[in-house]
């Protein structure tokens, strides 16, 4: 089964991922694909379990890493937190994403000719 | 960044191993996950089926993310292709019969192709064994191909040393060396050693450093230096039991205290390199001094090019030197050096040889993979509906040809296994062939080059003859092919059959140009051994002898020499006997410029005459016709005339046209010539024997030892024990070694050619089964097919007879197709042999009439099987059948 998103959307919603790790500290891919559609109005994550091959990727990377825990209502549940790598990733991620939707919202409110 | 795919790459292998791990994981984690969803939704006022189903649809398809989740964790090209692995060994398992005959065919073609690889590997692709081999040269004299000539005259290789700058170094070897010259006494059995004596430098310049010891010493290389010697590693091993306190020792060679100087590496075989098919016991320390000088044209030369110079540049330099060396020394022999590469020198003469045997090969691979290709296709038309199945069930194309590859690699893979058998029993068998003229024989082994070219060639094959069945299966629409019954053609099996057709025409083409090389060869084999030798070398046998005793006068060598005839004239069974110093196809040739008493030739011009001292009735016990004038006699000794006998050419050179009896020869100032024998082949089979001069060697009080010949009625292998039995009053110590048929010469001198032709043979053989099988599988498959018209043909009235027939000609129509491109093919390949051929020209009619006549045969026997089938077939069950 080839991923059925593009590249753009796949390191989007691993970037999503990285940062919702970054801002709510660690937790459970559950909670991370919850946290996702709430922030995106369910536009980036059409499947939650997708989540899981974007956490594989950020595992593979060694951007998070992961261990079993207990959950808020005491289940067993892997969590995932971001590593030191992964910050500095984040960041450098952040700072490319502004430049070039700077770049890119800059060019697309050029007036046009009519 | 290269680190995160360095770990992205290793987290990947990591996760490949802990599948289960992994999964099980997965599995949790999902668990938890719905279940948080389900326990979410509750909150949310669903009912628990509601919630659950909701959770569902939120999450996806939890097999494809299973799915998705190995492959982005793990190596998914792997994990596919352990499945199709799996998948193949089932299949193959499950058709047993044609995985067991499709190995062993890979095999077969593997395991001779190895063989032959690692012999080219051996003689033409591994450097020789020295230390930068590629700027060692040979430096012959004159023409390479004259025995004589090759040699240089030690002060001519010391000037040449002296005043070229194309070489760092120039060393030379003793090239006149007999086999058994040597008698090793004192420690057990007395043996019989044959050594070389070399130039002080000879093992520096080359890179050989003795085991254990040391190089020859400069006082050692000195005439009339102290004695020294190195041994050969086997000798050693054998011997001396590997024991290393041999060095410094002192060794009896000839009755001669000698010092071992130390022992030669295992890897150093010098008559492997500069004399194949002889072994090399001993080295002695050769001084290049004004001595020496004396005698002539005496020393194989190698050189070792220094660095920017190149053979050419090497080449012009020393014709410009040798015709300032020849001024200055007007008396030494003719001097006009060639240089060309050592490797040149040593395999140049074998390097058609083994091209063709390479090339042979390769076709016998290309014939295999046809084979295979072919039986794969078989099974693909059995498996079609397999195939559509699993089309069916959601394979790519892409997939299933992968899948068909994998099959077809694994098949020539494990090819492998009875193929390197087969090659290292090959290999084995030919690095022990010992009285096989061919250098660097006894270095043939698989090693790694070998290895790999062994599995590179199966992956080879494997994908040729995969290839071709790979594209054939899926395309058959799934529609047609799961609808269609199993009889009745459609076009998917109709391609199949043209394509079928197609591979057995090449096998038998190829076959065809196989056995017309071979015919070609093995003819000129036949004409080879049924050449005239000039002697008889059936029931006819030498043993070397050389005198214990030191004879003071010639009186007392010549008594010894009747001595040794009247014993062996004795001995039950033999009925000729004379002694020779120069066996033919033996080592140790030697020529001298020989002229009429009065006759005038240019410097460097004059007749080479072959020399052999022989004693009366040598001529007879060889069997050598005596053409006109008398043989040797007892009377001939150093009291009355000088005489000699010449050969018919060396009378036709000397005196054209005129009576040879009675004339003058300038040897010896003055050798009257009182008969003339017939021309005696001896350096090679294929090689007219030049000029021959006998002289008695009762006259000649030079000879060291001697070749005693004898002829019997008996079969002459037995007679070894008893003569020497015989002789042991006189001659005690008489080795083991040295007793061999004139027949075994004669066998040694062909043996590269009967190598050649034996592997030939058998490859072609190996391509007639192939093609055989071939047209049999095709041919039956066919017969098969059709059965159900066969069957109405019968209902209708047609005779066995009838449909015999009609399938012999189908097949006979094929192996037509297959031999006019075969002929056509061979007729132009045919010419690049014309280098090997003895007596038959490259398009010899015979040859070709047979191979047609063979095919022809082999095409019936194979079509005639399935034609009876065809004509059995009974009309009621054919009609009914399926």
């Amino acid at each position: 089964m080839a991923e059925p998103k593009s590249d753009i959307l796949q390191g989007t919603l691993d970037l999503l991922a990285l940062k919702t790790l970054d801002a709510m500290g660690p937790l459970h891919g559950y909670g991370i694909a919850k946290r996702i559609e709430q922030l995106s109005d369910d536009a980036l994550l059409v499947n939650q379990g997708t989540i899981y091959l974007c956490l594989v990727r950020l595992l593979q990377k060694k951007w998070i890493t992961a261990a079993w825990g207990t959950s808020e209502n005491n289940r067993k549940a892997k969590f995932y937190s971001i590593s030191k790598a992964g910050r500095k990733q984040l960041r450098a991620e952040t700072e490319n994403w502004e430049r070039i939707s700077g770049v890119i919202g800059r060019v697309l409110q050029l007036p046009g000719r009519s | 960044m290269f680190t995160t795919r360095v770990q992205q790459i290793s987290a990947r292998i990591r996760a490949f191993f802990q599948k289960s791990q992994w999964d099980r994981d997965l599995d949790h984690e999902l668990d938890s996950h719905l279940a948080m969803a389900v326990e979410a939704n509750i909150r949310k006022g669903m009912n628990e089926d509601e919630a659950w189903r909701a959770a569902r649809v939120e999450f996806g398809g939890v097999t494809q993310l299973r799915e998705a989740h190995r492959e982005t964790r793990g190596l998914p090209f792997l994990d596919n292709l352990l499945q199709d692995l799996r998948y193949t060994f089932r299949t193959l398992r499950r058709d047993a019969g044609f995985t067991t005959f499709a190995i062993l065919i890979a095999g077969l073609g593997i395991g001779a192709s190895a063989t032959v690889f690692s012999v080219v590997n051996a003689l033409l692709l591994r450097p020789l064994p020295f230390t930068d081999p590629g700027r060692l040269t040979w430096i012959g004299n004159i023409a390479d191909d004259r025995v004589s000539e090759w040699s240089l005259q030690v002060g001519n290789v010391i000037n040449l040393k002296e005043q070229s700058k194309s070489f760092t170094d120039l060393a030379g070897y003793f090239a006149f060396s007999r086999a058994g010259e040597n008698n090793l006494t004192g420690d057990g059995e007395p043996v019989r050693l044959t050594g070389v004596s070399v130039s002080s430098n000879f093992f520096p310049m080359l890179g050989v450093q003795p085991l254990i010891g040391r190089q020859f010493s400069a006082d050692e290389s000195k005439w009339n230096g102290p004695r020294a010697v190195l041994l050969n590693y086997g000798l050693w091993k054998t011997r001396y039991n590997s024991d290393p306190a041999i060095v410094g020792r002192n060794l009896t060679i000839n009755q001669m205290p000698v010092t071992v100087a130390g022992v030669l590496p295992e890897s150093f075989d010098f008559g492997s390199i500069f004399s194949p098919g002889s072994h090399v016991d001993l080295y002695m320390p050769f001084p290049m001094t004004e001595e020496t000088n004396r005698w002539g044209n005496t020393l194989g030369v190698v050189g070792r090019l220094a660095p920017g110079a190149t053979v050419q540049s090497a080449q012009a330099e020393f014709t410009v030197l040798a015709q300032h060396i020849t001024k200055v020394h007007p008396e030494r022999n003719s001097l006009r050096p060639t240089v060309k590469s050592l490797e040149e020198h040593v395999n140049g003469r074998f390097r058609p040889a083994l091209l063709v045997l390479a090339y042979a090969v390769g076709v016998v691979m290309l014939i295999v993979c046809a084979n295979l290709a072919n039986l794969q296709l078989a099974r693909a038309a059995t498996r079609q509906k397999e195939m559509a199945i699993r089309v069916a069930l959601g394979a790519g194309r892409g997939r299933l040809i992968r899948q068909m590859l994998t099959e077809s690699l694994v098949l020539a893979l494990c090819g492998t296994i009875p193929g390197l058998l087969l090659a290292l029993a090959g290999v084995r068998l030919f690095a022990h062939l010992d009285s096989f003229k061919i250098p660097l024989l006894n270095s043939i082994r698989i090693d790694g080059s070998a290895l790999g070219f062994t599995v590179a060639l199966a992956v080879l094959t494997g994908l040729a003859f995969g290839l071709v069945a790979a594209f054939q299966a899926p395309r058959a629409g799934v529609h047609e092919t799961l609808k269609e019954s199993t009889r009745g053609a459609n076009s998917g099996s109709k391609q199949h059959h043209w394509i079928r057709g197609a591979l057995v025409v090449s096998e038998i083409a190829f076959a065809c140009v196989l056995l017309v090389g071979t015919g070609l060869l093995v003819r000129s084999f036949i004409h080879v051994l049924d050449v005239n030798l000039g002697f008889q070398p059936e029931r006819a046998a030498s043993l070397r002898i050389d005198p214990s005793v030191q004879f003071t006068t010639p009186a007392k060598r010549n008594a010894y020499l009747d001595e040794v005839l009247r014993i062996a004239r004795s001995v039950p069974g033999i009925t000729a006997a004379g002694v020779t110093d120069t066996l033919p196809f033996a080592e140790g040739e030697r020529s001298w410029d020989v002229f009429g008493k009065g006759q005038v030739f240019e410097k460097g011009h004059y007749p080479e005459g072959f020399v052999r001292d022989v004693s009366d009735d040598y001529i007879r016990t060889a069997g050598i016709p005596l053409i006109a004038g008398r043989d040797f006699t007892e009377r001939d000794t150093p009291e009355t005339e000088p005489v000699a006998i010449i050969n018919e050419t060396l009378a036709r050179t000397l005196w054209p046209g005129q009576n040879p009896i009675g004339q003058m020869l300038s040897q010896d100032k003055g050798r009257r010539v009182v008969g003339v024998v017939a021309d005696v082949r001896h350096k090679a089979l294929e090689d007219a024997a030049g000029c021959e001069m006998y002289l008695p060697a009762r006259q000649r009080g030079d000879w060291s030892g001697i070749n005693l010949v004898v002829r019997t009625n008996l079969p002459p292998a037995e007679l070894g024990s008893a003569l020497r039995a015989a002789l042991k009053p006189i001659e005690p110590n008489l080795a083991g070694n040295e007793f061999r048929t004139l027949q075994h010469l004669v066998d040694t001198a062909s043996s590269p050619r009967r190598f050649v032709v034996f592997l030939l043979a058998g490859f072609s053989v190996f391509a007639l089964i192939l093609a055989a099988l071939g047209i049999y599988a095709l041919i039956a498959y066919s017969v098969n097919q059709r059965t159900q018209e066969f069957g109405i043909r019968m209902a209708l009235g047609a005779g066995a007879a009838d449909l015999q027939g009609r399938v012999l000609f189908q097949t006979l129509g094929l192996a037509g197709i297959g031999v006019m491109f075969g002929f056509t093919a061979s007729w132009i390949l045919a010419r690049s042999l014309n280098g090997m051929l003895f007596g038959v020209t490259s398009s010899d009619p015979l040859t070709f009439a047979s191979m047609v006549a063979a095919l022809a045969l082999v095409a019936l026997v194979a079509g005639y099987v399935p034609a009876r089938r065809a004509s059995r077939i009974d009309p009621m069950i054919a009609l009914r059948g399926d």
